[in-house]
């Protein structure tokens, strides 16, 4: 018994390789994925961003992030893939639940990514709410990403 | 409300406030995700997720968030999970 999920997964590839590398990378995950049988609906590359923390010391890492869905057996086998592979620093996959999916299919539909870089366009809930919070938890400036 | 409290016998032992006590009204705390009808915490935005994180990266208790219990485990998670991916840390200081 296996029923068809939605799943989520950022992977954080290392910054030593090339552009077209994480490129071929990326494709080979997606290719795996739709071999298994899975279907990816929507993917968003992060570019380099900074790591909170270093991890294999590296400083930066490559983000992708996959949003698929497919049956629940697929994940673990992705799992132990991504774990094998030495390109790979860190890997997260999450179950989407129906308030996930809500929230993602909003942002997709207003046009927005799901990490944005820019600051222009900051007019979601999240930022009216940062206006409205109470001084002491605002007193400094959120980090810059 | 006066705080005067009036000794019975004046010299007694008793306790006297020549000035009523000013006992500061406390800001009533709210729920930010059912105010504005968040229904999904993200993990994916770190920046969002920093308001509910002390300088150290610890997770600021529901007392002085004024989360509700609902939403403040679907922080807790959501912040987990940002640490996981390197979004955010999970020791530091000066984070703010």
């Amino acid at each position: 018994m296996s029923s068809v999920n939605r799943y989520e997964t950022v992977l954080i590839l290392t910054p030593v390789l090339s552009d077209d590398q994480h490129k071929d990378t990326v494709q080979s995950y997606k290719n795996f994925l739709n071999n298994k049988g899975a279907s990816v609906n929507y993917e968003e590359d992060w570019r380099l961003r900074k790591l909170a923390y270093p991890v294999k010391k590296k400083t930066t890492g490559y983000y992708y992030l996959l949003d698929y869905s497919g049956e629940s057996a697929l994940v673990s086998d992705l799992e132990v893939n991504l774990k094998r592979d030495e390109r790979i620093l860190r890997s997260l996959t999450v179950k989407l639940d129906k308030e996930a999916i809500a929230y993602i299919d909003q942002r997709r539909k207003e046009g927005k990514k799901l990490m944005s870089k820019q600051k222009k366009d900051k007019k979601t809930k999240t930022d009216e709410m940062l206006v409205t919070l109470p001084k002491r938890l605002v007193e400094n400036e959120p980090i810059s990403p | 409300m006066s705080n005067i409290i009036h000794a019975q016998n004046p010299g007694q032992g008793e306790v006297r406030y020549l000035v009523p006590i000013v006992i500061e009204d406390k800001k009533q705390k709210f729920c930010r995700f059912k105010k504005f009808r968040l229904l999904h915490v993200d993990y994916k935005n770190p920046e969002f997720l920093t308001q509910f994180l002390n300088e150290q990266g610890k997770i600021l208790p529901r007392r002085i968030t004024g989360n509700s219990l609902k939403f403040q485990k679907k922080v807790q998670v959501a912040i987990k999970r940002a640490r996981q991916i390197a979004l955010l840390p999970y020791e530091t200081d000066l984070l703010k």
